[in-house]
C-alpha cells in the first residue's frame, strides 16, 4: 500500500476510476456524454472489454479510440456493431428493456437520486436555463439500473430540486414503483469524494464509501441535506497504476486529437 | 420529385415567415449552410424544431428569427451553454422565446407519429417528472387493450424539414451514412423538405449504415460542399471541435455575437463565403 499512498492522482481521476469499476464486463450500457463516457471507456479499456456501449445518437457497441466531445462524434460510429436511427435506440432498445445500466451525469441531485438538468430557479423565469432533458428521463426510467457520476458540491447535492427532469427513487420508499417503470432506478452515485448507495428500505442515498483522503466532514459539508452515512463506512481502493496509466493515455490521446482538428 | 436548385432559391421558395422549421442533425450532418441562408434572408416568427438545438439554433435565436422552440436538449455539446438561447429564455433578448420542451424519446416519437401521419405517439416516460407540468403537449392515455397508463405526445408535422446529406444522385435520391439520427423521420413528417448535399453523383456506392431517401420525399436538393461545417460529414470532413469551443465566448456576449454574425454571415454571399471569412480570422482556429 505504500506504493499506492505515494502515487499521486486527482480527485477527478479517483471518481472516474471508481465509476469505471462499477461497469461489469458484458453489460449493455447506455452512456451519457462527459464523465460517464470517460468512465465507461476506461472500463472498456481495462476490465470490461466486452461491454456494449450505446450512445443516444444511435450507435450500438461503440468502440471509440478517443473520447467523444459530443454524443454523435464520428468516432462512435466508426467501429460500432451497428448504427440505428434515434427512435430505434429509444423505443426498441431502451424502452424495451435491452439496457442493463444507464450511466448518467447530472447538474443537480436530491437525496433520492432524482435529477435536475432543466432550470435553476422558476421554470417561467429561470435564474439559469440548463440544456434540458435529452435522453436522461427515459434512461432513468427504463435502464435496469442507473449509475450517476457527478462532483459532490452544495450546489449539486441539493435539499430540493428546482425541477425534476429525471426520476430516481422519487419520494423514497416504494414511491418509484407506483410509476410503473421497468428499471430499478439509481443503484449507485459516484462522486469525487466517495460512493453513495440507496438505503434498501427508505431509498435515501447513503454514503457507503469515502475515497482515500476524503473526510466525512468534507462530504457532509458538500451535501445540501443531512447526509446519511453507512454504519460500516468503507474506503475506496486507490487507482492502480494500470488504471491511471490507461486513463491518462486515453485523455492525452483525446486532447491530441482535438488539437489536430 | 426533388429539383436540384441553388440553396438561396430553395430557402426563398420553401421557407416562409411564420413557418415551423425543423433543421435536424444529431451532431453529424447539421444543416449549417441552410440555417445561415435563413438568417441572411431575415426569415422571422419561425417555430424552430430540433431534438438537439446547437450553434446554428443559437445563431437563429440570437438573430431574432425564432418565436418558439420545440426541443429536447439545447447546449453546446461537450462545451457548455448556448448563450443566445439562454439569453432569450432568461432575459427575453432579442425577443421572448416560447418553449415546448420534451425528452429525446418524446421528440423522436413525435417525429415518428408525424412521418406516419398519425395524430400522436405513445411511450413509457415522463411520469413522475416535472415536464408534464410545464409542457402542454404531454398527456396521459390509457391503453384500450390492457388498461396500462402511458404517455401520449402529439405528432410533429413541420412546414419545412431541412437536412444535410453526403450525396444526391441526378434524380434527387439522397444517400446518408454514418449517424443518421432523426433525419429520415424529420423529412417524412414535413410538408416540404430541403436537402443540402456535399455533392451530386451518378450512382451511390454501397456503404455500411447507409440509408437512401427516395427523391419523391424531397422537394429541393442544393449542392453545398462543407455545408455542415463546423459539424462533420462522414467520408468528407471531420467535426471542427475547436470551432465549438471558440463559439462559447462569441455567443456569450451580445455585442460580440452581433458583430460576428454581421461580419461572417450577413455580409457574405453564401456558405463558401462564410467559411472563407472565418478562416481569415485566426481566433476561430
Amino acid at each position: 500500500m505504500t506504493d499506492a499512498a505515494a502515487r499521486e492522482y486527482t480527485t477527478d481521476e479517483m471518481m472516474t476510476v471508481a465509476a469505471a469499476r462499477e461497469l461489469e464486463d458484458g453489460t449493455v450500457c447506455f452512456v451519457g456524454i462527459g464523465l460517464p463516457s470517460e468512465a465507461t471507456n476506461l472500463a472498456r479499456a481495462t476490465h470490461a472489454p466486452n461491454c456494449v456501449l450505446i450512445y443516444e445518437s444511435g450507435t450500438i457497441g461503440a468502440k471509440p479510440d478517443v473520447l467523444p466531445l459530443s454524443i454523435g462524434d464520428g468516432v462512435l460510429a466508426e467501429n460500432a456493431d451497428s448504427v440505428v436511427a434515434v427512435p430505434e435506440i429509444f423505443n426498441y432498445w431502451l424502452q424495451a428493456g435491452r439496457v442493463d445500466v444507464g450511466f448518467l451525469g447530472a447538474a443537480q441531485m436530491d437525496r433520492y437520486g432524482n435529477i435536475n438538468t432543466t432550470v435553476i430557479g422558476p421554470y417561467e423565469s429561470p435564474k439559469v436555463r440548463l440544456p434540458g432533458a435529452g435522453g436522461a428521463p427515459e434512461i432513468a426510467a427504463s435502464a435496469k439500473k442507473v449509475a450517476t457520476i457527478l462532483r459532490q458540491k452544495p450546489r449539486s447535492f441539493v435539499e430540493k430540486l428546482a425541477f425534476v427532469t429525471s426520476v430516481g427513487h422519487r419520494y423514497g420508499g416504494d414511491s418509484r414503483e407506483e410509476l410503473g417503470y421497468g428499471g430499478a432506478g439509481p443503484t449507485i452515485v459516484i462522486t469525487d469524494l466517495g460512493i453513495l448507495r440507496p438505503d434498501p428500505e427508505t431509498k435515501e442515498l447513503t454514503m457507503t464509501a469515502l475515497h482515500p483522503g476524503a473526510t466525512l466532514e468534507e462530504a457532509k459539508e458538500a451535501t445540501g441535506w443531512d447526509l446519511k452515512v453507512a454504519e460500516e463506512l468503507e474506503t475506496t481502493d486507490p487507482p492502480t497504476e494500470r488504471e491511471l496509466e490507461i486513463l491518462r493515455d486515453l485523455k492525452a490521446r483525446t486532447e491530441a486529437s482535438r488539437k489536430k482538428t | 420529385m426533388a429539383e436540384v436548385v441553388e440553396l438561396r432559391e430553395a430557402v426563398a421558395g420553401l421557407v416562409k415567415n411564420g413557418d415551423s422549421v425543423a433543421l435536424e442533425g444529431f451532431t453529424h450532418l447539421i444543416p449549417s449552410a441552410a440555417a445561415h441562408e435563413i438568417i441572411r434572408q431575415e426569415k422571422e416568427d419561425l417555430t424552430l424544431i430540433r431534438m438537439t438545438p446547437d450553434l446554428v439554433y443559437d445563431q437563429l435565436i440570437g438573430m431574432g428569427c425564432a418565436r418558439k422552440l420545440i426541443f429536447s436538449w439545447g447546449g453546446n455539446p461537450g462545451v457548455g451553454s448556448l448563450h443566445r438561447f439562454r439569453d432569450a429564455v432568461e432575459n427575453g433578448w432579442p425577443g421572448s422565446l416560447e418553449l415546448d420542451e420534451h425528452s429525446h424519446a418524446g421528440m423522436a416519437n413525435r417525429y415518428v407519429a408525424g412521418a406516419s401521419k398519425l395524430p400522436f405517439a405513445v411511450l413509457r416516460g415522463y411520469v413522475g417528472t416535472d415536464l408534464p407540468k410545464v409542457t402542454s403537449t404531454i398527456a396521459s392515455i390509457k391503453c384500450p387493450f390492457t388498461g396500462e397508463e402511458l404517455m401520449a405526445v402529439p405528432a410533429l408535422n413541420p412546414d419545412v424539414a431541412i437536412i444535410h446529406a453526403q450525396q444526391a444522385d441526378r434524380r434527387g435520391n439522397v444517400a446518408i451514412w454514418g449517424i443518421t439520427g432523426i433525419q429520415k423521420e424529420a423529412v417524412l413528417s414535413a410538408e416540404r423538405a430541403i436537402v443540402t448535399v456535399e455533392e451530386v453523383v451518378d450512382s451511390f456506392e454501397p456503404r455500411q449504415f447507409q440509408i437512401v431517401l427516395p427523391s419523391v420525399a424531397v422537394d429541393a436538393v442544393a449542392v453545398v460542399p462543407h455545408g455542415a461545417y463546423p459539424s462533420y460529414a462522414d467520408g468528407y470532413y471531420d467535426r471542427d471541435n475547436a470551432f465549438y469551443e471558440a463559439w462559447d465566448p462569441i455567443g456569450r456576449d451580445r455585442e460580440r455575437f452581433t458583430e460576428w454574425m454581421e461580419q461572417h454571415v450577413l455580409s457574405v454571399e453564401d456558405f463558401a463565403g462564410h467559411t472563407r471569412s472565418i478562416q481569415g480570422e485566426r481566433a476561430m482556429r
